[in-house]
């Protein structure tokens, strides 16, 4: 019996040296892949910083485009209109794309029709950002005469995060595990209790990922707000030209002719003089800074929670 | 709301304090406010934005959105089925077409012709390029019409070098294509394929810059700012005498015929009813030469003259286009075109 031992150990060393090969070879292609996209990031971050250093001063976020004196140029308005955007776009497709989510995942039953849906919105979010601009011109434009204002430019850049945000918040949901709400309505909980008490708390963090995802593209996004007609140069703020009290105001802001950041750099880099050049890089570092501090509070918003979760 | 309303007057305070230490004391007038909406051209626009910006720090109660269409897409914003998605301006590198004419007469909009300055296209070679000095606009034919079968610079003069040939031009949205092959080809929109377009000017330096084989066009003030890096081509119209593009050629229209002129057209009705927009073009006119020479926008400026009569052609209120009456690739004499009374305009309103 003895001289079985050593043949039964070779059964389980079958090609030992080869298989730990393997696995050498595994991690280093997967760190160089890492070490790669990295690399270009930081090149990619390095070139704009190298090129817009220049202008990265707190008056390059407080002054307005100049064609004039390029020197002194600066994002304002873009940056506000970018802000005003985004923020219009959070409070449009959060309560919509999270609504939708909690009907289909914990209200609506496993329907042909449910089901129908779901696939229609998972290929809604492929579709080009192009063709949801051309529908926002078709239908907030001039269907419902909004003009070339910021409100339409959120209502078609709502429409374009949508399907993200519903499709992320319904798997966010769904990792809730069902033992929770089986508990809740142990206890008397009604289904809506159980959803605005225990799983949507739950999901938060996962919906707020989906979320962060999906208003950082808003951000970025031109395509759809060049067809939708923002402009590519603002000399004055948005509503600045309306007087009166604070409603007014946010009316005139929403209702005014924007510009964005995304399609302020565009129109910089087009330029042939390497000062406008300069421009748009220091105008990506601040579009990048934008969505670096947006992400980083949805990311601690996220860390908070997770950490209260205790399962 | 307080804090919004507290940064909105911070940055109002902010934002006058810019735009007047940009443009120094401004004169005390009456305060307009409104706003003006200018799409169009992107080889107009920067007069357009030195415009505004010169207009904002007297006016800077008028807001002043500009955007970058090209000419076409800008007409159709500016002749808009809906009266209130019409832009009041449009920025044009083109004169109006008759489609765009009929357009604007099927749904009654009069419109203003105010030529704001000439821009000649330049036509340029890579720097180690140093057999083409000059091409005669028949050469330049037979290299851009369609289906040409010149696919190397020695089937373009002989002498030439066996060399590669590669063309860049302006994509064919913008008003410069529709320019070069109206005036090179002899159709406008009527040029061979196999030539890399781009709708960015800086794009087609590079290429141009970054080819052996290279031979591309665009408009003169992109040479000018990127003088050094590729050979200017001087043009042969037919007399054997090759005139090189600078200043003086297209102000004079020496340079012919690949100097254009550049155009506001500007809503009537817009114009009759709003008292900033007539202050803003006839700021635009009375600033013309400053805003057009300014060395960010880098066009022509026309001659007094030809000013004095635009300028009396606009306080006239004289609708439709001059422009037509004259034949794209004859020296154009803007003065005589446009002088009020004179020249009966087909469409006048």
């Amino acid at each position: 019996m003895t001289s079985a031992a050593p043949s039964i150990s070779m059964l389980y060393q079958p090609r030992l040296a080869r298989r730990k090969a393997c696995n050498v070879v595994f991690y280093v292609t997967g760190a160089a892949v890492c070490a790669m996209t990295v690399a270009l990031l930081a090149t990619l971050i390095g070139v704009v910083l190298k090129d817009g250093w220049t202008f990265l001063t707190v008056r390059f976020v407080t002054s307005f485009p100049s064609r004039i004196e390029p020197e002194l140029a600066g994002v304002k308005p873009a940056l506000f209109g970018s802000l005003c955007v985004v923020l219009m776009t959070g409070v449009i497709s959060v309560p919509l794309g999270v609504g939708a989510a909690v009907y289909l995942s914990e209200y609506a039953g496993d329907s042909r029709l449910n089901r129908f849906i779901q696939l229609n919105i998972a290929n809604l979010a492929g579709v080009p950002s192009i063709v949801y601009g051309l529908l926002g011109l078709a239908v907030f434009v001039r269907w419902l005469h909004l003009g070339s204002s910021i409100l339409a430019g959120s209502l078609t850049m709502s429409l374009l995060v949508l399907p993200v945000i519903i499709i992320s918040a319904r798997e966010a949901i769904a990792a809730v595990p069902q033992s929770l709400r089986q508990a809740a309505y142990a206890l008397g909980a009604t289904r809506w209790q159980t959803v605005r008490a225990h799983v949507l708390p739950s999901a938060l963090p996962g919906i707020l990922t989906g979320v962060i995802l999906s208003l950082s593209r808003a951000v970025g996004e031109a395509a759809p707000l060049l067809i939708v007609g923002a402009a590519a140069f603002m000399l004055s703020m948005p509503g600045s030209q309306a007087g009166g009290g604070a409603w007014n105001k946010l009316v005139a802001i929403g209702t005014d002719n924007f510009a964005v950041l995304p399609i302020q750099i565009f129109n910089w880099c087009k330029e042939p003089d390497v000062v406008f050049q300069q421009l748009a890089a220091a105008g990506i570092v601040v579009l990048l800074a934008a969505l670096l501090a947006m992400n980083s509070v949805a990311v601690g918003i996220r860390l908070w929670h997770q950490r209260k979760r205790t399962w | 709301m307080k804090s919004l309303s507290n940064w909105w007057v911070g940055s109002m305070v902010l934002s006058g304090a810019v735009v007047c230490g940009l443009a120094g004391a401004s004169p005390a007038q009456e305060k307009l406010r409104g706003k003006i909406v200018i799409d169009g051209s992107s080889t107009v626009h920067p007069i357009g934005l030195v415009a505004a910006e010169l207009f904002n720090a007297a006016q800077p109660g008028v807001n002043i959105p500009i955007g970058v269409s090209g000419t076409g897409a800008g007409f159709k914003k500016f002749l808009d089925k809906d009266a209130s998605l019409r832009t009041s301006i449009n920025l044009a590198s083109r004169p109006i077409t008759p489609g765009e004419m009929k357009t604007a007469a099927d749904q009654k909009i009069d419109f203003l012709e105010v030529p704001i300055a000439t821009d000649g296209l330049a036509v340029v070679v890579n720097p180690s390029n140093t057999f083409c000095k000059h091409l005669t606009l028949e050469e330049l034919k037979r290299i851009w019409e369609p289906n040409s079968a010149i696919k190397n610079w020695n089937q373009v003069r002989p002498g030439f070098p066996d060399l590669a040939l590669s063309l860049y031009g302006p994509g064919t949205d913008s008003g410069t294509f529709d320019y070069f092959t109206e005036v090179v080809v002899g159709k406008a929109r009527s040029c061979r394929s196999d030539f890399s377009p781009n709708e960015n000017d800086t794009i087609l330096v590079k290429g141009v810059e970054g080819d052996k084989g290279s031979l591309g066009y665009f408009g003169y003030s992109y040479y000018e700012g990127s003088k050094g890096r590729l050979n200017l081509v001087s043009i042969d119209s037919g007399d054997g005498k090759p005139v090189a593009p600078n200043m003086e050629t297209v102000r004079t229209g020496t340079y012919h015929p690949l100097s254009r002129p550049l155009f506001l057209y500007v809503n009537k009705e817009h114009y009759d009813k709003r008292p900033e927009l007539r202050a803003f073009v006839a700021f635009t006119l009375e600033n013309a030469v400053k805003i057009v020479a300014h060395k960010h926008v880098n066009y022509v400026p026309l001659d007094d003259k030809a000013y004095a009569a635009v300028k009396a052609h606009v306080a006239a209120g004289v609708a439709g286009s001059r422009i037509q009456e004259h034949k794209a690739g004859t020296p154009l004499d803007i003065a005589a075109l446009y002088q009020p009374g004179v020249g009966g305009s087909k469409s006048g309103g």
